[in-house]
């Protein structure tokens, strides 16, 4: 395949609430709304990691999500890139010293983009799924040849199930 | 006028429709968006979308699932030479059959209940419209005495005249397999995260963009199938091409999605009711 900068003009989002307050998950929806407008970048919002090249997570994470994260990240076919929303996803905000949350989401997932804010404004956001978009074009994709066959929900990394010490 | 060698016309057919099955999913992305007040995708975004899904890892759940991708694509790109090249109808018909019922298999032999439930929806989908289209091409032996496909080209009157009820039936068909509302039941080209895309779910990479080759293709069909309705001359067969298409946004924009009870009723009251009128009519 030539090389040919369809990934930037074509990342397709896939969003996971993973313990947000939801203030960014409405900023986020705010970016499909005729204001911002995020598919005239060729970013489609798709409710499938399968069809995903952007994980887009908001909120911490906790014991009982990271499974759940990891999953989404793992069934997403390669390249791909993750784009933690606002503070919590980074760090665990103002979630962090709670006696469940783990930290920012790059505990369990890799992260390629940092969008700060509580909430990441919706400009903030696009701005960062380009950036993301861009990063994937620059993954690289020759190495991907073979078909893989996947188990999904037995693939993925157990993460440390211990509850903090109160 | 020379006659076009079969094997050429072939080859230009395959190669060309996708491009412009494209084009038409383009225009169709920017023109819904500029409704809606948006600025909407460039045109050339499905081009886009597919090369960027070829490039993509392949995962596939279960390997005969590809075979039905693959099942797909190639009899829907099979009706289309049919149709185009003018054989015969009813051939087409289960050709064309065929290759959403590959779609459909695909999406059952996976075990994902939201792709079943997609494939169960197309499967309504169906039954709803076949009836319609098989009175179109009973329709369009009575007007022109030949189950060819070739022969609306032949006639002297635009069958747009001798079967306007049956047009209207087909508009709707047209409306189903274009996956447009209120007729997006199995998947659907906004909603992304309703019933997560139908029976698509499972494709992913190089597979979801055989599937979207085979949906440009179907496109082409499409217009092709609107076409003969005004086959005598090849441009006002297109505009009226173009104005159904056109038709089939605004309606995409206005109306909420029926339920498949819903599809299946309508399409078997009135949409089979208003084309078998048209055959009446034929008669007297
Ligand atoms: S960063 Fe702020 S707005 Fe976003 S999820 Fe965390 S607390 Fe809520």
């Amino acid at each position: 395949m030539p090389a040919m900068s369809t990934f930037k003009k074509s990342p397709w989002v896939v969003h996971f609430n993973c313990n947000s307050c939801n203030g960014c998950d409405i900023e986020f929806l705010a970016c499909l709304t005729p204001v911002y407008d995020l598919e005239r970048f060729g970013i489609l919002h798709v409710g499938n990691p399968k069809h995903a090249d952007v994980l887009l997570v908001t909120g911490s994470v906790n014991h009982r999500n990271a499974r759940v994260l990891r999953n989404v990240y793992d069934q997403m076919p390669a390249p791909k890139v993750v784009v933690a929303c606002g503070v919590c996803a980074a760090t665990g905000g103002i979630f962090a010293d709670g006696y469940n949350v783990l930290g920012g989401i790059d505990k369990v997932v890799p992260v390629d983009v940092f969008v700060p804010g509580c909430p990441a404004r919706p400009e903030a956001m696009i701005d960062g799924i380009i950036r993301a978009a861009e990063i994937l074009e620059s993954r690289n994709t020759a190495a991907i040849t073979s078909v893989s066959c996947r188990k999904p929900l037995h693939r993925c990394t157990p993460v440390p199930d211990s509850p903090k010490p109160v | 006028m020379i006659t076009p060698n079969p094997t050429f016309q072939i080859a230009l057919l395959i190669l060309l429709a996708p491009f412009f099955g494209a084009l038409i999913a383009g225009l169709d992305r920017k023109i819904t968006a500029r409704m809606q007040g948006r600025i909407g995708p460039p045109v050339l975004q499905p081009f886009y979308d597919v090369m960027k899904l070829l490039r993509k890892e392949p995962i596939v759940v279960n390997r005969i699932q590809v075979v039905y991708a693959f099942l797909h694509l190639a009899f829907m790109a099979l009706s289309l030479i049919l149709l185009v090249l003018g054989q015969d109808s009813l051939m087409f018909l289960f050709v064309f059959a065929f290759s959403t019922l590959a779609l459909v298999l695909g999406g059952m032999c996976v075990r994902s209940p939201y792709s079943r439930i997609g494939s169960q929806r197309e499967i309504m989908l169906m039954v709803a419209y076949e009836p319609v289209l098989i009175v179109l091409m009973i329709g369009m032996y009575l007007v022109n005495g030949s189950f060819l496909l070739a022969s609306p080209i032949a006639a002297a009157r635009p069958m747009l005249f001798t079967l306007p009820l049956i047009f209207i039936a087909v508009l709707v068909v047209l409306a189903i397999k274009l996956q447009k509302s209120p007729f997006d039941l199995a998947t659907s080209h906004h909603a992304h995260q309703e019933i997560i895309k139908g029976l698509t779910i499972e494709y992913a990479g190089p597979y979801l963009a055989i599937l979207e080759i085979a949906h440009f293709y179907e496109i082409a069909l499409l217009f092709y199938l609107i076409m003969l309705f005004w086959a005598s001359s090849l441009l006002i067969g297109a505009l009226l091409a173009c104005a159904a298409f056109f038709l089939m946004i605004i309606a995409d924009n206005v109306f909420a999605r029926l339920t498949s009870i819903w599809t299946f009723r309508f399409m078997w009251t009135g949409a089979l009711i208003l084309s078998l009128t048209n055959i009446l009519w034929l008669y007297l």
